[in-house]
C-alpha cells in the first residue's frame, strides 16, 4: 500500500514543498521572536496605553484561529488595496499569530525575575529600557527557552496552513499529488515523513535544551 | 483536605462525560439537516445492484458542487442548491425512484469527488466532471451530458485576451484536482498554476488580485462573470471538456439508467429546456 | 465593501448555524481528548510496561505532525484503507487524536510535578499504587495542569476551523460561502474574528475564575 515510488515520481514537488515549508518556518521563527519580544516589553511598560495595546494584541491573536489570521492578510488586505501572495500572507499570518504566544512566554519569564533586581538596577541609574535590556531580559530568556522552543515546533506544524492559500508548501504539494494520483494515503504518508524529518530533530533538541537548562538551573 | 482536592478532578471528568453524551445526541439529530455527518447506506457494502440499494433506501445520493454558479450553487440565505447539475440529479431521482424530491445532495469539490464516490458516500457524481482516459481507470462515466471547453477569465481591460497571451510568468489560478490545470501547464511551458480548494475560493483569490487569470471550463467561468460583471471570459475555448456523470467502477446498471435518461430527455426536448434555463441559449447541435 | 449587505439576517443566521457545528465539534472533541489524554498521560506516568512505550511512540509521532494532515487523512485516507467514516466523525477523530496527544503530555508532566515525598508518604500509610495515583497524584497534578489544559482547549476550538478543508459546514465554511460576494469579504472576516474571539475569551475568563478561588 505504501509505495515509496511516489516520493521519487513527485520528488520535485515534494522537495519544493519541503523547501518552502522550511523557508516559511525560518522566516516566521525569526519574525515572531522579534515581534514577540517587543510585544512582551509593551505589555510591561509603565506607560498605560502601550500596556493596553500589548494586551489587546496578545488577546486578539490568541483567541482567533490561525486560518482566520491568514485570511485577513490573504483576502482582507486586498479589500483595502494591499495584495500579498499566498506564501507571503501565510508567513506573515504565522509570524503574527505565533508572536502573541511568544510574547506571553517572555512576559512570564520576565515576571519570574525578582522585582528587587530591576528596582536595584533602576536606582543605580539605569533607564527602564537599559534595565530591561541588560538585567531582566537576559535572565528571562533563559527561563523561557523551553516554552518558546515548543512554540517553534508548533510553528513548523502550523506552517501547513500555507497549503490552504496556495503557498506552495509541503501540505499544498501533498494535496496536489493526491489530486493527481488519487492515492490519498500514499501522498499524505510521504508528506508526513518529510514533516517528521523537520519536527523530530526539533523536538529532540527542545528536550535536550530543557534538560540542560534544568541542570544548570 | 484529601476529599476537597479530589473534587475538581472528578467534577471535570463528569462534565466531560456529560458533554460527550449531549454532543453525541446533538450530532445525530442535527447532522441530517446540514447534509453532513449522516451515514448514507453502508459504505463498502456489496458492489452489485446499486440501483436496488437506491430504491430500497428510498433516495438518491448525488455529489454536486455547492460553489459553482449555473451548475451547483448554494444560496446562504435559503440553503437551497441550484443549477444544471442539480436539475440533472432531480431528473435522475425521478426516473429511479419516481419522485424528484427523493434526493440527497452532498457537497463535493474537484478534489473530493473521486474519493467520496469510491468510499460509497455518494451514488454518483454530477459535478462538472470532464470525461478523461485517466479518470476512466478509476470510475465509469455516462454519455456526455454537457460540452464545455477550457477558457480564461480575466478582469475587464486585462491585456490577456487569449491563451497565446499567457506566459510562464502569468499568475494563473485554478482548482485542485481539475483537468484544466494539466491542460494549461502543458500548453504553456514552465507555467505554475496556483491551485485552490474550490472554484469559489479561486474566484475570490482572483478578485483579491492574487492572480491575473482564472482558468477552467467556459461554462463555469460564464457563471462567475455573471456573479461579478467586472470579469469576462476571453479567447474562446482551447480544449474540449465533455462532462459525464460518474459512478463507481462496475456499476453498469446505473450507467445504463443514466444514459437512458439522457436519451429520453433529449428526445422529449426536456434537455434543451433545462439547458436554456441555465445557459441562456439553446444547446449546440449534435 | 458592504457592511449592511454582509450582515443581513440570512447571512447572520447562516453563520450561527456554522457556529453551532463548530461548538458541537469542539465540545465533543474537548471531552473525548480530555478523557483519552488523562488515560494516556496516567499510563505513561505509571510506566505501564510495553503499553507505555507504545503510547509514547504514537504520541511522539502525532505531536510532530500538522493537524491539517491528520484531518485530511481521517477524512480521505481511512476510507481508502477500507475504514468507512462519516465526515463529522472523521473530524472528531482527527481533532481528538491530535489534542489527546497534546493533553497526555500536559497530564504526564503535571503528574510528574507532584512531589515524590507525598507519594511515598501515601504508600507508607497503606494506600495501594492505584489508590495513591487516583486519590493523591491525579487530583494534585491535574489542578496544576488546569491553566495549560484550558489553553489547549482554546487551541482545539480554534483548530476546528481547519476542518474547512473537508467541507464540513462549520463557522469558517459558512463564512467562506458568504464571502463568495467579494464586497462581503472584509466585513465577514471582522465578524467571524469577533465571534471566535468572544467564545474563546469567555472560555479563558471562565477558566481563570475557576482557578482563582483555590488556595
Amino acid at each position: 500500500m505504501i509505495d515509496f515510488a511516489l516520493l521519487f515520481d513527485y520528488s520535485e514537488e515534494y522537495m519544493e514543498g519541503l523547501r518552502n515549508t522550511l523557508y516559511a518556518s525560518l522566516i516566521a521563527l525569526a519574525g515572531s521572536f522579534m515581534l514577540g519580544t517587543i510585544v512582551a516589553v509593551l505589555r510591561m511598560t509603565p506607560v498605560r496605553p502601550l500596556r493596553w495595546l500589548g494586551r489587546a494584541y496578545v488577546e486578539f491573536f490568541r483567541n482567533i484561529p490561525l486560518l482566520l489570521v491568514v485570511y485577513i492578510f490573504f483576502l482582507g488586505l486586498p479589500a483595502l488595496g494591499i495584495i500579498l501572495s499566498g506564501f507571503v500572507s501565510g508567513t506573515i499570518g504565522l509570524t503574527v499569530y505565533t508572536s502573541a504566544y511568544i510574547a506571553e512566554a517572555i512576559r512570564a519569564g520576565i515576571m519570574a525575575v525578582p522585582a528587587g533586581q530591576s528596582e536595584a538596577a533602576r536606582s543605580s541609574g539605569l533607564t527602564y529600557i537599559q534595565t530591561m535590556r541588560h538585567v531582566v531580559l537576559p535572565q528571562a530568556i533563559k527561563i523561557v527557552v523551553p516554552p518558546i522552543s515548543n512554540q517553534f515546533l508548533n510553528l513548523v506544524k502550523n506552517s501547513s496552513i500555507l497549503g490552504v492559500v496556495s503557498g506552495f508548501d509541503l501540505m499544498y504539494y501533498a494535496d496536489i499529488v493526491n489530486s493527481e494520483t488519487y492515492q490519498t494515503v500514499n501522498a499524505l504518508f510521504m508528506a508526513a515523513l518529510l514533516y517528521l524529518l523537520l519536527t523530530i530533530p526539533l523536538s529532540y533538541a527542545t528536550r535536550l535544551l530543557e534538560k540542560r537548562l534544568a541542570r544548570t538551573g | 483536605m484529601k476529599q476537597r482536592q479530589g473534587k475538581p478532578f472528578t467534577g471535570i471528568l463528569l462534565v466531560c462525560m456529560l458533554l460527550v453524551l449531549s454532543a453525541c445526541g446533538g450530532g445525530n439529530s442535527s447532522g441530517g439537516s446540514g447534509g453532513e455527518g449522516t451515514v448514507t447506506g453502508g459504505a463498502g457494502e456489496a458492489e452489485s445492484g446499486i440501483i436496488a440499494k437506491i430504491k430500497e433506501r428510498g433516495k438518491l445520493v448525488a455529489g454536486v458542487k455547492y460553489d459553482t454558479k449555473l451548475f451547483g450553487l448554494k444560496d446562504p440565505g435559503t440553503g437551497v442548491v441550484e443549477g444544471f447539475d442539480v436539475d440533472m440529479a432531480k431528473a435522475l431521482a425521478k426516473k429511479l425512484i419516481g419522485d424528484e424530491t427523493k434526493l440527497e445532495l452532498k457537497e463535493v469539490t474537484s478534489k473530493t469527488r473521486m474519493p467520496m464516490l469510491n468510499n460509497g458516500e455518494i451514488d454518483l457524481i454530477i459535478a462538472t466532471m470532464t470525461i478523461t482516459e485517466d479518470r476512466k481507470k478509476e470510475v465509469d462515466f455516462s454519455d456526455v451530458y454537457f460540452k464545455a471547453g477550457q477558457s480564461l477569465l480575466v478582469k475587464k481591460g486585462s491585456p490577456i485576451r487569449s491563451i497565446d497571451d499567457v506566459t510562464a510568468d502569468t499568475k494563473v489560478l485554478g482548482v485542485k484536482g481539475a483537468t484544466s490545470i494539466k491542460n494549461i501547464e502543458e500548453k504553456v511551458d514552465g507555467l505554475r498554476v496556483q491551485q485552490y480548494e474550490n472554484y469559489q475560493e479561486a474566484f475570490t483569490a482572483l478578485r483579491a488580485g492574487q492572480g491575473e487569470v482564472l482558468t477552467t471550463d467556459n461554462a463555469i467561468l460564464f457563471g462567475m462573470s455573471q456573479q461579478d460583471p467586472n470579469y469576462e471570459v476571453v479567447g474562446g475555448t482551447f480544449t474540449d471538456e465533455p462532462y459525464g456523470i460518474a459512478v463507481k467502477k462496475g456499476e453498469t446498471g446505473l450507467v445504463e439508467a443514466v444514459n437512458e435518461l439522457l436519451k429520453e430527455m433529449k428526445d422529449s426536448g426536456e434537455y434543451a429546456k433545462q439547458y436554456e434555463k441555465w445557459m441562456g441559449e439553446a444547446p449546440p447541435a449534435e | 465593501m458592504d457592511f449592511i449587505g454582509a450582515y443581513s439576517p440570512d447571512n447572520l443566521s447562516f453563520l450561527m448555524e456554522g457556529l453551532g457545528m463548530t461548538l458541537r465539534l469542539a465540545l465533543l472533541a474537548i471531552a473525548l481528548s480530555f478523557i483519552f489524554g488523562c488515560l494516556i498521560g496516567a499510563i505513561r506516568y505509571a510506566r505501564v510496561p510495553v503499553l507505555s512505550q507504545v503510547l509514547g511512540a504514537i504520541v511522539g509521532t502525532i505531536r510532530n505532525l500538522p493537524l491539517l494532515l491528520l484531518i485530511f487523512f481521517a477524512r480521505f485516507g481511512l476510507p481508502e484503507l477500507g475504514l468507512p467514516i462519516t465526515p463529522f466523525w472523521s473530524a472528531i477523530l482527527a481533532l481528538t487524536v491530535f489534542e489527546a496527544a497534546m493533553i497526555s503530555e500536559l497530564v504526564r508532566s503535571g503528574l510528574q510535578s507532584v512531589e515524590k515525598g507525598l507519594v511515598e508518604a501515601a504508600r507508607a500509610s497503606g494506600l495501594s499504587y492505584m489508590q495513591t495515583l487516583w486519590h493523591i497524584v491525579l487530583p494534585i497534578g491535574l489542578r496544576r495542569m488546569v491553566p495549560p489544559i484550558v489553553s489547549q482547549f482554546i487551541s482545539l476550538l480554534k483548530d476546528t476551523s481547519l476542518v474547512v478543508i473537508v467541507s464540513l459546514a462549520e463557522l469558517m465554511h459558512n463564512a467562506k460561502i458568504i464571502m463568495a460576494d467579494f464586497d462581503f469579504v472584509f466585513p465577514i472576516l471582522i465578524l467571524v474574528a469577533s465571534i471566535y474571539f468572544l467564545v474563546n475569551y469567555t472560555l479563558s475568563q471562565v477558566a481563570r475564575r475557576l482557578e482563582t478561588p483555590q488556595h
